[in-house]
């Protein structure tokens, strides 16, 4: 049912992380974990400190944590500073969250700081984030962190009030998988393409129990970005965590980040990091191997994040499976988004485009969507939104000129939150309007009662934006230039 | 946390795939900073229609299932998002334990931590309890957390597992931040010497993007 702790002989990175961060074994399958970065938001918190306030207990290691409004923030087009919120009981959320970070001397990021954004946008880009750390939130997409070779995972709420009090959890260790991923992602797919085809494959139980290390020379050459792309989403297989072992790619991006490290400690760094890799015959429990030569740009067709296809095969028909929950769900699914299995996806009208969200709101995410986007326009009829993932890359979008690129092209510049991933601000879909998405769940409901949800990377987003249809951004014709069409050119089959 | 020991309840059927924590406890009852009201948005979209009226074919809805305090669940039931408001929901509408194949992680956690009851089940026996269920609404189970063992009333009998840990939080009521702050001697030493090898992380909340 469970892993057994402590294994003799070459250990996983995952046994490592945790070996490394065990304060006392509690019994077979648990531990006291230590946490070195506790990371909250508005939303998850409030009864945790509630909770704490009336047992009379503290918070003994303030620098361990750090607070970020993301969910309930409002994204309108204006200043920072300008920023209200106008639903009084998220307004509540937000100053009650600013209480209670005082009281314990939390570093918050508040509703009007210049760099506010989305927790784990926020987070890696101030150094926060180092390999071989555990970093915990009440927030599921805390898997984002494997990228640097730190293990991250969500946690609730009452399990934040506990480490709140003792900067510790009780972990239960999980199972060892081990994601290989030979060859090369081809042109026009990203990493966001590979993680919905790796979910699709095995599952939105598949890694269910499990932490994945994800390993192979198409996860090398990756970038940090597109990385932490590929970890926030194995949550969506019921992954307990993803981590990749950090090579020069990760360490690289580390000491940019953290200038502390530049003076005597980098060495000692850089000796421990060095030792952050799986050993030499150590044992999965379960093994998958996929090649990245045959991943085709993906996009959603139901409402859970493994179902989904390839932009250019036709949606499953559930006439054709066996009969059984599996096929239940998808008949379900098709009814709730309005499609009929055995169709093309591809050409399938849209109505709303956002891009943004821990999963694609980064800068690369946008520098993808605007390679798209430059010198066409944004389909009649289609509203189209960018949200940056924090106030940085806002400003390093702006600096590149991105910005002027959205908005000639006719989308929406707006200020960074979590927005209409999960639709908890104002940003909320209407019934039946269907959306290309950057995000990470096309849950029911997720992004407004009725709304339809469908995820794809960036640059598929910005294809379905120009053409205002689900669109294979492969087929799009290349490069174009301001005076070029503002009509999408299609290469012809 | 008050023990529990056993839950004997009446039942009935979901028969939802990976029903997600939106789906359990939609966003727009997350706005509040305590747990009250959250009873209002459990399964808000299931239990009513876009105008806010009762679906009455919804099986909580149903007059035959009021009082049901067990649920049945397909598999990977409360996967997705972190939120516990998804189990403060359940066990405010009178739930007290979900009966599926299998459960998302950390809603797990979460429910463990309130003593929420969750007993993953082989399919085959959760599909007959849900066509029990079916036959005759709200057929009782009786769930013994001492024993691990299920009873229905129509004849469904199993063995079920559970980490020692979680039976002994659920049969005692343990309080866990209690628990661990015993070892608090033991974190402030395990702090110490992380910190002397590894400075770097410590304080690293208060890092900040270089300008």
């Amino acid at each position: 049912m469970t892993a057994t702790l402590r294994q003799a002989g070459p250990r996983t990175l995952y046994r490592k992380l945790v070996d490394s961060h065990t304060v006392a074994t509690l019994d077979e399958q648990n531990v006291l974990l230590f946490c070195d970065l506790h990371l909250m938001n508005e939303y998850t918190s409030p009864q945790a400190f509630t909770g704490l306030h009336e047992q009379g207990r503290g918070v003994p290691m303030p620098g361990q944590n750090v607070a970020v409004v993301s969910h309930i923030i409002p994204t309108h087009p204006v200043a920072t500073r300008l920023r209200v919120i106008a639903d009084p009981p998220s307004a509540l959320q937000a100053t009650n969250l600013k209480a209670n970070c005082d009281r314990h001397g939390i570093r918050l990021f508040d509703t009007t700081d210049a760099l506010q954004g989305i927790e784990h946008v926020v987070a890696p880009e101030h150094g926060m984030i180092r390999p071989g750390m555990v970093v915990i939130c009440g927030d599921s997409h805390t898997t984002t962190y494997g990228a640097l070779g730190a293990l991250g995972f969500g946690i609730g709420t009452t399990e934040v009030e506990h480490v709140l009090a003792t900067q510790t959890l009780v972990y239960r260790v999980a199972k060892d998988m081990r994601i290989q991923v030979d060859g090369a992602l081809p042109a026009g797919t990203t990493s966001k393409d590979l993680i919905l085809a790796i979910i699709g494959r095995i599952g939105a139980q598949g890694a269910r129990g499990y932490v994945v290390e994800f390993r192979g020379e198409a996860i090398r050459s990756l970038s940090v970005e597109a990385r932490f792309t590929l970890c926030n989403m194995a949550v969506e297989a019921g992954a307990r965590g993803a981590l990749i072992a950090p090579d020069a790619t990760a360490i690289d991006y580390v000491l940019a980040r953290c200038p502390d490290l530049a003076g005597e400690w980098r060495e000692p760094a850089l000796a421990h990091w060095a030792t952050l890799h799986s050993d030499e015959g150590a044992v999965f429990d379960v093994e998958h191997r996929f090649d990245a030569a045959d991943v085709a740009p993906q996009v959603t067709w139901g409402t859970s994040p493994d179902q989904v296809a390839a932009i250019d095969a036709p949606i499953p028909d559930p006439s054709r499976m066996d009969d059984g929950p599996a096929r239940a769900s998808a008949e379900r699914a098709l009814r709730y988004a309005r499609l009929d299995g055995g169709t093309a996806l591809e050409g399938t009208a849209i109505q709303h485009v956002f891009i943004g969200s821990c999963t694609n709101g980064r800068i690369e995410d946008l520098r993808a969507a605007a390679a798209v986007l430059r010198g066409r326009h944004v389909a009649p009829g289609v509203r189209a939104m960018v949200v940056p993932g924090s106030g940085a890359v806002r400003a390093m979008a702006e600096a590149e000129g991105l910005d002027r690129v959205f908005l000639d092209a006719g989308l929406e510049w707006r200020q960074p939150g979590c927005s209409m991933c999960l639709a908890m601000n104002d940003d909320v879909l209407a019934d039946g309007v269907r959306c290309a998405s950057t995000t990470n769940r096309n849950f029911e409901g997720r992004q407004g009662r009725g709304a339809i949800t469908h995820l794809m990377s960036p640059a598929m987003a910005a294809a379905a934006a120009v053409t205002g249809r689900l669109t294979d951004v492969r087929r799009l014709a290349p490069a174009n230039t301001a005076a070029a069409a503002t009509a999408p050119q299609e290469i012809p089959r | 946390m008050k023990p529990v020991r056993q839950v004997e309840g009446r039942t009935a059927a979901l028969r939802l795939e990976n029903l997600d924590t939106d789906q359990i406890m939609p966003k727009q009852f997350l706005r509040g900073i305590d747990k009250a009201g959250l009873r209002d948005g459990l399964l808000y979209d299931l239990r009513f229609d876009a105008e806010g009226r009762e679906r009455p074919d919804f099986v909580l809805n149903r007059p035959e299932y009021a009082g049901v305090s067990v649920l049945l669940g397909g598999n990977n039931f409360g996967c997705g998002s972190s939120r516990e408001h998804a189990v403060w929901g359940l066990q405010q509408a009178g739930i007290r334990a979900v009966i599926a194949p299998g459960f998302g992680e950390i809603f797990y956690s979460n429910a463990m931590g309130n003593g929420l009851l969750l007993v993953a089940l082989p399919e085959a026996d959760v599909l007959r309890l849900m066509a029990e269920a079916d036959q005759v609404p709200g057929n009782a189970v009786t769930i013994d957390v001492e024993t691990l063992t299920l009873r229905s009333a129509g004849g469904v009998e199993a063995r079920f597992e559970m980490l020692p840990r979680h039976q002994r939080m659920l049969l005692e009521g343990l309080d866990a931040i209690g628990l661990s702050m015993t070892y608090r001697e033991q974190i402030d030493a395990f702090a110490k010497a992380h910190w002397e090898a590894q400075p770097w992380v410590k304080d690293v909340a208060r890092q900040r993007l270089a300008p």
